[in-house]
């Protein structure tokens, strides 16, 4: 029974870190119309600027705040020297220029860090395990899930509950009338980009002590960003939380019951979903 | 403030749609802009509100060129849209839709448009999507207000309405232009122009064909007949 517990709880802790990535990637494509696969990229970037901090000043804490506002300040310089340039050209050109910039990031990665993984150890005031009666979890872990959720509870404020996050639905919907009212749509444009991208740079720090960090595994962090928001449907905040939820405790249980088959449940539910609904679960027309 | 459109050219594309069209709204103005299906009414709004870059010719605003500015500057300067299709953000309640128009320096704050809608107040928390064409177009011209207009650029407001949200819009514009807002519309209900209007213009591919005060026109059963009979 406690092992299903565990990897239920895993399930939900790495279920939150998709939605974490996906959740940037789904607003970026809602408002900009614009397709990030260097999203996984930056997520890489996160978990390698972790890393560095962590060695340079043994502060995870630090690390935590830092790292996700630098990649996030890199993603605003690339969105304004190259990526506005873009959205008017078909998703075809966001595809290659973002794919472009993953592989500048990727290799950029290789030559400071080396190919070969890197580890980032557990902060120490989270090292050990959480116990409740014969019940045992990793103290990290169950940080992340409790972090996570506070991060999507602040989210979830942001995007319905201020002005910024109603721009941002209402140029979702229809970017034209946005400037018309007087926005200043370029800098909503970059500052989305921007919080999107730094929440994928968050996800990699918080993977960090969990997977450690690999040069290659920008690919398949991207791949599942998208598999979440194929599931959950694009451009909804929902979406990403229960498509991340659902990938990420698919993932876990998989590895107890039939770990080979992880990927293809994966892939048979996202199939399952664009046949019964095309949109997502949480998309619309 | 003073609307001065000087010759303008404007395309899409490669067709050419505006052909030197000029015009102006003076200060408190209200102005209509008349002509058939196509003629190029919208394009006219749509090139004043920077939607359209014209190629030639300029519009001139309070003494500022507006033709390569942006679209989001020219509203800033209080030039005021109302598209044809209303733009009313359906997944935002009504309230959103205004809050987000909304700009201190505006003589109309959001009790302000309640007031003079209370329709809107009793549908304040209601989305976009769940309204009546009526609410959709009481709507747009409730979030042009508190954007702080200096000159309103209204696209069919009337169209597609019932004969009583019609009644109800030419008030609001009456009181609108009583605020000393300047107002260019764009209208095929005649009835409501020639209530409303200091003057008229009339536009037939592209180019003025006919200019004249409110009281002009209403003789002109020539001009009606030849550019805007149906
Ligand atoms: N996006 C577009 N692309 C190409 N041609 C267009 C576009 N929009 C309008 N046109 C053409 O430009 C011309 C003028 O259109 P416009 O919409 O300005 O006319 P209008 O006077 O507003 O007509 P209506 O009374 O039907 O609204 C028409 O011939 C129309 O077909
Ligand atoms: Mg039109």
């Amino acid at each position: 029974m406690s092992l299903y517990l565990f990897q239920a709880l895993n399930g939900i802790g790495l279920g939150m870190i998709y939605f974490l990535i996906s959740v940037g990637l789904t607003i970026i494509f809602g408002l900009l119309n614009f397709v990030n696969f260097a999203h996984g990229a930056y997520y890489l970037l996160g978990s390698y600027l972790c890393f560095t901090l962590v060695s340079l000043t043994g502060n995870f804490w630090l690390a935590l705040v830092v790292a996700p506002v630098a990649v996030a300040m890199l993603a605003w310089v690339t969105e304004k020297t190259l990526i506005r340039r873009a959205y008017h050209l078909p998703h075809t050109f966001h595809i290659l220029i973002t794919l472009g910039i993953a592989l500048i990031i990727q290799e950029l990665s290789i030559a400071v860090w080396g190919p070969i993984g890197k580890t980032v150890a557990v902060p120490e005031a989270l090292s050990g395990v959480f116990r409740m009666g014969d019940f045992f979890y990793p103290k990290y872990r169950l940080f992340v899930i409790l972090f996570t959720a506070v991060i999507a509870v602040g989210l979830w404020l942001l995007l319905e509950r201020t002005r910024f996050g109603a721009l941002v639905r209402a140029g979702s919907e229809d970017a034209e009338t946005v400037s018309l009212l007087g926005t200043h749509i370029h800098k909503l444009f970059a500052l989305t980009f921007a919080l999107g991208v730094g929440l994928a740079g968050l996800a990699g720090v918080l993977a960090a002590p969990i997977r450690g960090v690999h040069p290659f595994i920008g690919p398949e962090v991207l791949g599942l960003a998208f598999v979440v928001v194929v599931i959950g449907g694009m451009g909804s905040f929902s979406g990403a939380l229960v498509g991340g939820l659902l990938v990420g405790l698919v993932q876990s249980m998989m590895t107890t019951i039939w770990p080979q088959g992880a990927s293809l449940m994966i892939y048979g539910a996202m199939a399952v979903v664009i046949l019964l609904r095309p949109y997502g679960l949480f998309g619309r027309a | 403030m003073k609307l001065e459109i000087n010759r303008i050219h404007s395309y899409y594309g490669k067709s050419h749609v505006l052909e030197g069209v000029s015009l102006e709204v003076n200060p408190g103005e209200l102005v209509t802009l008349l002509g058939r299906n196509g003629a190029g009414k919208t394009t006219t709004l749509r090139s004043i509100a920077g939607i359209v870059r014209p190629a030639e010719g300029s519009i001139v605003f309070d003494g500022e060129e507006l033709i390569g500015k942006e679209v989001f500057e020219i509203a800033r300067r209080g030039v005021s849209l109302v598209p044809e299709h209303r733009g009313i953000f359906g997944l935002l309640s009504v309230e959103e839709n205004l809050a987000i128009a909304v700009r201190a320096s505006s003589r109309w704050s959001l009790s302000d448009v309640y007031e003079m809608f209370p329709r809107l107040y009793e549908r304040r928390k209601n989305g976009g999507n769940a309204l009546s064409g009526g609410e959709q177009q009481m709507l747009a011209i409730a979030r042009a207000l508190v954007n702080d207009p200096k000159l309103l650029l209204l696209d069919e407001p009337t169209e597609g309405l019932a004969p009583v949200i019609v009644d109800e819009i030419v008030r609001i514009l009456g009181k609108i232009r009583e605020a000393g807002v300047s107002v260019l519309l764009v209208e095929q209900n005649l009835a409501v122009c020639e209530k409303l209007a200091d003057r008229h213009y009339v536009i037939e591919q592209g180019q003025v064909v006919y200019s004249g005060t409110g009281e002009q026109f209403r003789q002109e059963q020539a001009v009606k007949d030849r550019y805007l009979a149906v």
